[in-house]
């Protein structure tokens, strides 16, 4: 067992892990933040990305040891109480979701997107942003668009609004 | 049209827990005391097995138990069963083999469930699943079904010698080849319709508890028919009666099929939870996903079209080979027979047909129902059908389609099915339009000036959905009725909770179906809560699969609210002093006719539960009707929908460049989420098309058993879609829905494989159209252009 | 995965004698290839040496005509930093066709050449650039370090440090990408400094990253695509698979040249 502490949402956490526990793991079972999700063994599905330090990661592929002192931001860290983030808004509005399980990492996803790349996104940029989350159940055309207006409204609020 | 009610583009009430992350799936419940199941399952595609010796395992550190299939047969645990009884030809039964839990003497696909080791943690329970000894001894693999049937071939289940499950047949043969015998033109065709994996997001999982106190089961698991599972796992498997199992299926992050079956797993987890006095979780990761869960498709057609001299079909002649796999799977054999062959008409006036279908075993994962479920592969058959005569007679697809449509209703197809309704050049109509259809050739003329071959397909399909008047399906083999339960709840203060027997793993039932009580109830949807997916407080229904939840499920709530309504009239008729027949209901509001006097729904509620103002003998206090909904027919969805796309001769790749869909789904509760479900299939049936084929190898090992080989669409792969609809109502049911779920899956992959042969001037491609199959057949298209 | 012990040194001396002191340890660097294998089990390093607390070990520098990147740089640092767009733009480019945005912001150009998987992208930018890898031991040419499928030069205890890149006057990278792992199927890396050139082809050899002198012969007569027309390579020692066969990828190989050279003119 070895001790690891970060930050996650915004909130400080010290466990004594095995050190082959992957940061989802760690999330999901230590800290019972089940919003991210694991879809498959190969780091390609994306249903497990959250932020370390501000940046998209797959969690499924990055040990919890590797993030001592890092910040980490999951979908429970996205919205203030009940004011959703832009990015989760726009999955609503737009219907960007079906059985929800891929969203949690599309949402994340979508914000390091913005983060990098600003709010006025053409079809082409997000589709090929999107390669690292696969969605089966809503032909990615609602997301597409949920992405490219949740970027706008990031945009329009002036600031990257990612909670880190 | 009210902003909540029936039509209007309702954004979810489900979706606030999903996006920010507070979706409850079954990998997200652990219990106190929980244990963790890992299957040790085969490396052998065919195997007997010699002994399994667990001594190491069962010393290994948190491990409680190792079980195996002798475990099983001693606590007499039934195997799993397929529900659907298919005759021969000659009218015997089908031959199905024993399908136990865990393997009894013998394995049959790689990833078979051999033995299960339970113990403290997840990684413990994996680390002694390796330590856990099998002696087999290797026996042929019989993958190509094909050879399976053929002399010299392996047997996989000694019922089934020559490894023929059942030789099936529909239709008049004897008309069918006369029709053929006159006709002055005959297409023919073979067919690969390729095996899919469903590969739904979330991967299956299971959660197994015994309260010894009680003696009760609860069974959490990710399931499309939570009450179909516990009546298999109690009345067939015997592991419980069903008053002392309750199956629990939360959130479920998309089924597509693959979770109306009972599995190895889940039968496992419950039996094993009593034996080691604990909860046992199982959670499967991708590869067993892709290994273990029930696959899709996989026939071999021959196909025949005959056509007469002015371009009008005669008949058609089909027969078919189906891979089912190692196992029956739940609802396995009524897939390629009652939910195919029916389908073979189309959209088409087709005077005779004749289909065989011969069900085959394999030593590969069990094929079963994935969306669309026979539909999509009888579709293919068709819409490749006639689009390539059309080429061979030289005349337009879309003309020759239009030409052979049905246009009188009801009609009755040579092959059971009596369509309702319809109007297919209608939504042919509309579909050109949108894809601007006129102005192709010049489309095409520009990408072969920028070096790319440009291509159009159509399909124009046609589905039975709504499934199914039960009576109808008993007689076909079924080994159930198909109706829906509902129940409405009114509270007393005027809040309504709809219990359902349909399950929503994705097609937003929280939203849609309190659409439709906020509609007739007149209250707003925040007050509706939908409940569904606990056998303890929904009473029995029969769960979402075949686009069967609006037409059905809703179809039940709307009887059970037709109750409501009628009972709350006289409750108001007390209320208001008023006779029965003198109360109208309209806008949420009870009224005396020719009167001011009126309730709101919510006060009549209190009245009905306060009972002060109704004798009890008179009139039953309370607010709560129940329905069960039986169909009087198949509803049949249809549409066309139009694929144009670009090949790069250079590399094979495709690019579809724009995609039409225009679909007759009946009366719509929710455009938004019908759109969405549009969606989805498309890209499903894109998937299979362009991307996607499961791939064994000779010795039965599954080449595609990730994401690194398996390739699923991405969000780059695919264009956005228009789409559009034409609406003629549904006479069968009260709603006039028709379903949408399976739509673009079942019309989606002809309509890409006649762009692409459009493209490339042939017919000779295959399914799933590789860059490396496209490439294939690129050359051979250049070989005949230089032969010409 | 299979229990490990961890490490996460701050120095290079201290990563070199952590790793000596287990004889399977492992470098884990950003984790992208080695953490599947490990999950799937396909790999049991009894020890993990991480690299991501080590300093001085990320960063891109521009030294005269060379770009300087330290070993655990991220993919997707390279692919969007001002020095590489401006000195190697085909590199900027290949880097960013690395895995997807997640996987880049992790992956690292020392993990990448280090591991030399066939169908990794690094290796055919290295060998058509004539990189050099510098280690805590020793400088190594491109044609040394790489030796074969998963194969390096490198010895026990030996770590990637950085990899020097001197600037060509053109190159440019084209991949075509297996559908479903979308690692390449046939990448092509072009190269142009003076009369030389340079054609780096992975993906598609048997014994990994590979030199196409026939390409390049054609190529050193005239830099453009029309040089490459109807040059058909021999399929033989090429990987063949269910995506693609020896002689689809053979063909590939001079389409994505073309694409390359396209590609290199126009920048």
């Amino acid at each position: 067992m070895a001790s690891v502490s970060m930050t996650v949402n915004g909130t400080a956490v010290t466990a004594s892990i095995d050190p082959r526990t992957l940061l989802v793991q760690y999330l999901r079972e230590t800290l019972r933040l089940t919003g991210t999700h694991v879809g498959c063994d190969t780091s390609q599905c994306g249903a497990c990305v959250v932020h370390v330090d501000g940046k998209a990661v797959k969690s499924c592929t990055i040990l919890a040891m590797s993030c001592d002192g890092a910040a980490v931001t999951t979908i429970e860290g996205l919205a203030h109480g009940t004011e959703l983030h832009p990015m989760q808004a726009a999955f609503r509005e737009h219907h960007g979701l079906q059985c929800g399980f891929c969203t949690p990492g599309m949402i994340m996803t979508a914000v390091d997107l913005v983060n990098r790349k600003g709010g006025a996104l053409d079809e082409h940029i997000v589709r090929e942003e999107l390669e690292g989350n696969i969605c089966r159940c809503t032909g990615y055309h609602n997301i597409v668009k949920a992405v490219q207006a949740g970027a706008e409204a990031m945009a329009g609020a002036g600031q990257p609004i990612a909670a880190e | 049209m009210t902003a909540t009610g029936i039509g209007a583009p309702v954004r979810r009430k489900e979706d606030f827990r999903f996006i920010t992350g507070q979706g409850r799936y079954t990998d997200d419940i652990n219990q106190p005391g929980q244990t963790y199941a890992v299957f040790v399952r085969s490396p052998h595609a065919h195997a007997a097995i010699k002994s399994i010796d667990a001594t190491a395992a069962k010393a290994s550190p948190g491990v409680l138990a190792v079980l195996t299939g002798d475990d099983l047969a001693a606590d007499k645990v039934g195997g799993l069963i397929c529900g659907w009884m298919i005759h021969n030809k000659d009218g015997s039964p089908m031959r199905a083999g024993g399908h136990p839990a865990l393997a009894q003497g013998k394995v049959r696909y790689v990833g078979d469930h051999v033995a299960v080791v339970i113990a403290e943690t997840y990684a413990q329970a994996r680390d002694a699943a390796e330590m856990v000894v099998v002696d087999y001894t290797v026996l042929p693999a019989v993958v190509d079904m094909v050879k399976a049937t053929q002399k010299g071939a392996a047997t996989v289940h000694d019922v089934a010698p020559d490894n023929v499950v059942y030789d099936w047949h529909l239709g008049d043969k004897a008309s069918t080849d006369a029709a053929f015998a006159r006709a002055k033109h005959v297409t023919k065709l073979d067919i690969v319709n390729n095996r899919l994996v469903p590969n739904p997001m979330e991967p299956r999982a299971a959660i197994g508890d015994y309260d010894g106190g009680t003696e009760a089961f609860t069974l959490y698991t990710t399931s499309q028919n939570p009450h179909v599972a516990r009546l298999v796992l109690s009345a067939f498997i015997g592991i419980a009666p069903e008053h002392k199992l309750r199956v629990i299926a939360p959130d479920v992050g998309g089924g597509f099929g693959s979770k109306i079956f009972i599995y190895a797993e889940e039968t496992v987890c419950v039996w094993a939870a009593k034996k080691v006095g604990r909860p046992v979780k199982w959670v499967s990761d991708r590869t067993e996903a892709f290994l273990c869960d029930a696959h899709g498709r996989d026939h071999l057609t021959h196909a025949e079209l005959a056509v007469d001299d002015k371009g009008k079909i005669l008949a058609m002649r089909v027969k078919t080979k189906a891979n089912l796999g190692a196992y029956l799977s739940t609802f396995a054999s009524s897939v390629p027979t009652y939910l195919y062959a029916p389908l073979l008409s189309g959209q088409y006036d087709i005077p005779a047909i004749y289909c065989e279908v011969e069900g085959v075993y394999t030593t590969t994962a069990p094929v079963d129902a994935y969306r669309g479920a026979g539909r999509p592969e009888a579709t293919f058959v068709v819409e490749r059908l006639v689009e390539v005569a059309a080429r061979q007679l030289g005349q337009d697809p879309a003309a020759f389609r239009k030409k052979n449509f049905i246009r009188k209703f009801p009609h009755q197809t040579p092959v059971i099915m009596a369509y309702d309704t319809g109007d297919y050049s209608a939504s042919l109509e509309k579909a050109l339009d949108m894809a601007d259809y006129k102005n192709f050739g010049k489309r095409k003329r520009d990408s072969a000036r920028a070096g790319k071959l440009r291509g159009i397909g159509f399909s124009a399909y046609i589905e039975a959905c709504g499934i199914a008047p039960s009576q109808a399906v008993g007689s076909l083999g079924a080994g159930v009725g198909l109706w829906e339960s509902a129940e409405v709840r009114v509270n007393p203060v005027g809040t309504v909770e709809v219990l359902t027997g349909s399950h929503s793993h994705g097609q937003g039932h929280e939203t849609t179906f309190a659409q439709l009580v906020s509609d007739r109830l007149g209250i707003p949807i925040d007050q509706v809560a939908i409940v569904h997916g606990d056998t303890d407080k929904v009473q029995f229904g029969m769960g979402t699969y075949g686009s069967r939840s609006g037409a059905v499920g809703m179809s039940a709530i709307s009887k059970a609210l037709d109750k409501v309504v009628a009972k709350a009239k006289k409750v108001a008729a007390y209320a208001l002093e008023a006779s029965d027949g003198d109360i109208e209901f309209k806008d949420g509001r009870f009224s005396v006719a020719g009167t001011d006097r009126s309730l709101a729904f919510g006060e009549v509620a209190l009245q009905a539960y306060i009972a002060h103002k109704f004798s009890g003998q008179d009139l039953e206090p309370g607010l709560k009707e129940g329905a069960f909904y039986d169909p009087t027919n198949f509803t049949f969805p249809s549409g066309v929908h139009i694929c144009e796309l670009e090949v790069d001769p250079e590399t094979g790749t495709i690019r579809i460049d724009r995609w039409t869909a225009v679909d007759d789904f009946g009366n719509i509760i929710n455009p938004m989420i019908v759109e969405g479900q549009v969606h989805g299939g498309i890209a499903q049936g894109v998937g299979q098309a362009l991307f996607e084929g499961a791939h064994y190898d000779k010795d039965g090992q599954l080449v595609t058993a990730s994401y690194m080989d398996y390739c699923m669409p991405r969000a780059d792969d695919l264009p956005s879609f228009a789409v559009g609809t034409t609406v003629t109502p549904c006479p069968s049911n009260p709603l006039g829905i028709k379903g949408c779920g399976e739509a673009g899956a079942i019309a989606a992959p002809p309509a890409v494989i006649n762009a692409i042969t459009d493209a490339l001037g042939h017919e000779d491609v295959t399914m799933p159209a590789t860059p490396q199959e496209v490439w294939r057949a690129v050359q051979k298209a250049q070989r005949v252009l230089a032969a010409e | 995965m299979y229990a490990f012990t961890y490490s996460s040194p701050k120095t290079v001396r201290q990563a070199a004698s952590a790793l000596a002191k287990s004889e399977d340890g492992k470098l884990l660097a950003g984790g992208q290839t080695l953490l599947p294998t490990m999950k799937q089990r396909l790999a049991a390093p009894p020890a993990l040496v991480d690299l991501s607390k080590v300093e001085g070990l990320a960063g891109i520098e521009l030294k005269g005509r060379t770009v300087v990147i330290a070993a655990m740089t991220t993919h997707a640092a390279v692919a969007t930093s001002a020095v590489v767009e401006q000195a190697i733009p085909g590199l900027a480019a290949l880097a960013g066709m690395i895995g997807d945005p997640a996987v880049r912001n992790r992956g690292t150009i020392g993990g990448s050449i280090a591991n030399n998987d066939p169908a990794a992208d690094y290796p055919a930018a290295c060998l058509a650039l004539g990189a050099t890898i510098v280690t805590n031991k020793r400088k190594l040419p491109a044609e040394q370090f790489f030796t074969g499928l998963f194969d390096t030069a490198l010895e026990p205890g030996e770590i990637v440090v950085r990899v020097s890149f001197p600037i060509p006057g053109r190159a440019a990278y084209a991949k075509f990408r297996n559908p479903a792992s979308r690692y390449a199927i046939v990448g092509v890396f072009v190269a142009k400094r003076g009369s030389d050139v340079r054609v780096a082809v992975t993906g598609a050899g048997a014994s990994g990253v590979f030199r196409a002198p026939a390409l390049e012969e054609a190529l050193k007569k005239r830099f453009s695509p029309k040089s490459l027309e109807g040059i058909s390579l021999p399929a033989t020692g090429l990987n063949g698979d269910m995506h693609a066969s020896p002689e689809y990828r053979a063909h590939l190989i001079t389409v994505m040249a073309k694409r390359a050279v396209t590609a290199a003119i126009g920048k």
